[in-house]
């Protein structure tokens, strides 16, 4: 029987060498997810080495700017290594751990996750191999010698259009030549079942938060909830916990390149079909004959032709729903963010800035947002001056 | 499904591997006919995917030049058609899920039917997703092959238990290439398939030598081999032909001395 599916999406859709691979990931996860000791150490390590809780700060300036909306901003940007990537992580990469993997691998886009799972692994005394596109490698340079600095080496994946999904592509194949060692650390809530699942589960603490500091703050729940979709983590992260309260809305928002009336874009809800890819069954950006199109964002780690499965399905049921913001459009909220709250995000978190720009004038003073800032954005500097057509001499 | 059956009937048998469309697919048409003149009990043609996971470097290129030569899951549709009107070997597509589901799963193999394709290989298909697939293999005649692999281990028999045609055994960890050496204990991993059902095992990945070839057959009912021959197509390009037909025939005259 097929497992972990989200209404018809997700699954298994791997080769049989990796069937028990994933089986055993899925009963390790199953039981230490409800082992007392384990979860003691994840939760010291979210506090003591990540830094968490996350901060939830209220952006007074932006708030009085768009005249709308009252904003607040999840900081999984002040995260020890930058990003909400290292919350899940050190999730897996101490499940690995305790599974006696000694050697970590993953696919990196923009180079966060890749950061963090050299960061994991260097902490945690792994072996770590981090797969990354090479044209990603060029864009990302200063991460690929972030993560060599933490000890992982980094393969450049020359393979299809050198991005994202073919890191993906090259790291489960090298998953599929090496299971008894190695554990693959996906890094966002996409993949064969079991990993949309733990991926999400390790993620849920930034919506956890939200809804306690909200509380805390405001005394009530927000009335929408705004991410950037890449996979889906941050954004599965941020929703879960309020999936049952239907007055929040929850917005993912995708990478729409050059306009997603262009074939430049990475819009995988506005322009995709369903499909089956990368061991999962979700929506896709592909072809009539099921060839996965090559996508195209300003944003490496937006820049992916696939949605998590779990999205896929509160799509399906109405609700969730996903707007496309373009490159024009996340780099004009790049800016926005640092001149009105001095704050440089990441420029995939930037989608939702920009996003949130159009949407809370349009909603009451008296209503509340969330923008979840997955990552900062010093890694993107140097392309945000090219686009810009400064030439910096780093 | 009869086309299937005869595969094995007589001698160990020869199964060799092509991208259909690598170098275009009027090669590949007479590529087919070539090889099973050569001796080639049942051809195996790969419809090239964009992110092929289970390739080697070797199969992941063939994809790529059949894509930009134009290779569509049409097309190829006609050229098996042309092909059928000369020639009645046995023919497996191999291709991965998301070809399959996007054209529609039923639709794809009524034409799968129509044309004269014997059997199908879905290699991110596993046992616990067949029914994606598998109701429309029945519904059609089409024989949906399974595959096991060396960490399988208690995976085999419930596997074997429900397999059709033949068990597709996986010689190695790691995706398809040519290589050296192949340390699994292919013997045993058979011997687990029979123990549950007496159906052809055929051994691929990894083998390109007639010694391989022949080593395999001690337990093997056949040897699958693609890697090795799709590298002679990307060598000589539209002159393949001949160079496979030899290799084809060497390769058949080793397991059938
Ligand atoms: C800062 C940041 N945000 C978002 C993403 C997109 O991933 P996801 O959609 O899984 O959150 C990435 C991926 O690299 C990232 O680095």
């Amino acid at each position: 029987m097929s497992k972990g599916r989200f209404g018809v999406h997700g699954g298994q859709f791997i080769p049989e060498t990796l069937m028990n691979a994933v089986t055993e990931l899925e009963k390790a996860y199953d039981h230490y997810s409800k082992d007392a000791d384990f979860c003691r150490e994840l939760d010291g390590l979210l506090k003591n080495y990540a830094g968490r809780p996350s901060l939830l700060y209220f952006a007074e300036k932006m708030t009085r700017d768009l005249n709308g909306a009252k904003i607040y901003l999840k900081r999984e940007d002040l995260n020890h290594t930058g990003s909400h990537k290292i919350n899940n992580v050190l999730g897996q990469v101490l499940l690995a751990k305790r599974m006696g993997k000694t050697r970590v691998i993953a696919e990196t886009g923009a180079g966060q996750h890749g950061v963090a799972t050299a960061t994991a692994a260097a902490l945690m005394g792994m072996d770590c191999d981090i797969y990354m596109g090479h044209e990603d490698t060029q864009r990302q340079a200063l991460n690929v010698y972030r993560m060599e600095l933490l000890g992982a080496k980094v393969h450049p994946v020359t393979s299809g259009t050198q991005t994202l999904k073919d890191a993906v592509n090259e790291t489960l194949r090298e998953w599929t030549s090496r299971i008894e060692d190695t554990h693959y650390v996906l890094g966002s809530v996409m993949g064969p079942h079991p990993f949309p699942t733990i991926v999400r589960d390790f993620q849920r603490v930034i919506g956890k938060e939200v809804r306690s500091q909200m509380l805390e703050a405001e005394g009530r729940l927000p009335d929408a909830l705004i991410a950037c979709v890449g996979g889906g983590s941050n954004a599965m992260g941020l929703f879960y916990d309020f999936i049952q309260d239907e007055s929040v809305a929850l917005i993912g928002c995708e990478a729409a390149g050059r306009g997603i009336d262009t074939p430049e874009h990475a819009a995988t809800i506005a322009k995709g079909t369903p499909g089956i890819f990368h061991g999962m069954k979700s929506y896709f950006c592909q072809d009539e004959y099921g060839q996965i199109a090559p996508v195209y964002s300003i944003s490496a780690g937006l820049d992916y032709p696939g949605i998590g499965p779990e999205h896929a399905h509160l799509f399906d049921i109405g609700r969730t729903r996903y707007v496309p913001v373009t490159d024009d459009e996340a780099v004009a909220a790049f800016e926005y963010l640092a001149r009105t709250e001095g704050i440089i995000p990441a420029i995939e978190s930037a989608h939702a800035v920009a996003y949130a720009r159009k949407l809370a004038p349009t909603m009451g003073k008296d209503q509340i947002m969330v923008i979840n800032l997955s990552g900062r954005g010093d890694k993107d500097v140097a392309a945000i001056a090219r686009y810009r057509g400064v030439d910096l001499h780093e | 499904m009869s086309r299937i059956s005869d595969v094995f009937k007589n001698n160990k048998a020869f199964i060799p591997f092509v991208t259909a469309g690598d170098p275009n697919l009027a090669v590949t048409e007479q590529l087919v006919l070539a090889m099973a003149e050569a001796g080639a009990d049942l051809i195996e043609l790969g419809i090239p995917f964009s992110d092929p996971v289970a390739e080697g470097i070797v199969i992941q290129k063939a994809d790529e030049r059949a894509l930009a030569a134009g290779a569509t899951t049409d097309k190829i549709f006609e050229m098996v058609r042309r092909i059928r009107t000369r020639c009645q070997v046995p023919l497996a597509f191999m291709t991965y899920a998301n070809p399959i589901f996007v054209y529609g799963a039923d639709r794809f193999l009524a034409n799968c039917r129509q044309c004269g394709i014997d059997a199908l290989i879905v290699p991110d298909l596993p046992f616990e997703e067949k029914g994606e697939i598998l109701p429309f293999c029945e519904k059609h005649g089409v024989t949906l092959i399974s595959l096991i692999a060396p960490s399988s281990r208690e995976r085999i028999r419930r596997i074997a238990e429900e397999a059709q045609g033949f068990v597709y055994c996986v010689s190695s960890m790691g995706v398809t290439g040519v290589r050296k050496e192949i340390t699994t204990d292919i013997g045993q991993m058979i011997a687990l398939v029979k123990g549950v059902q007496d159906i052809p095992c055929a051994v691929g990945f990894g083998i390109s030598t007639p010694d391989q070839a022949k080593k395999m057959t001690q337990s093997a009912d056949g040897v699958i081999v693609g890697s090795a021959i799709v590298k002679l197509v990307e060598q000589y390009g539209e002159n393949c032909v001949g160079p496979v037909r030899d290799y084809v025939r060497e390769m058949k005259q080793a397991i059938t001395s």
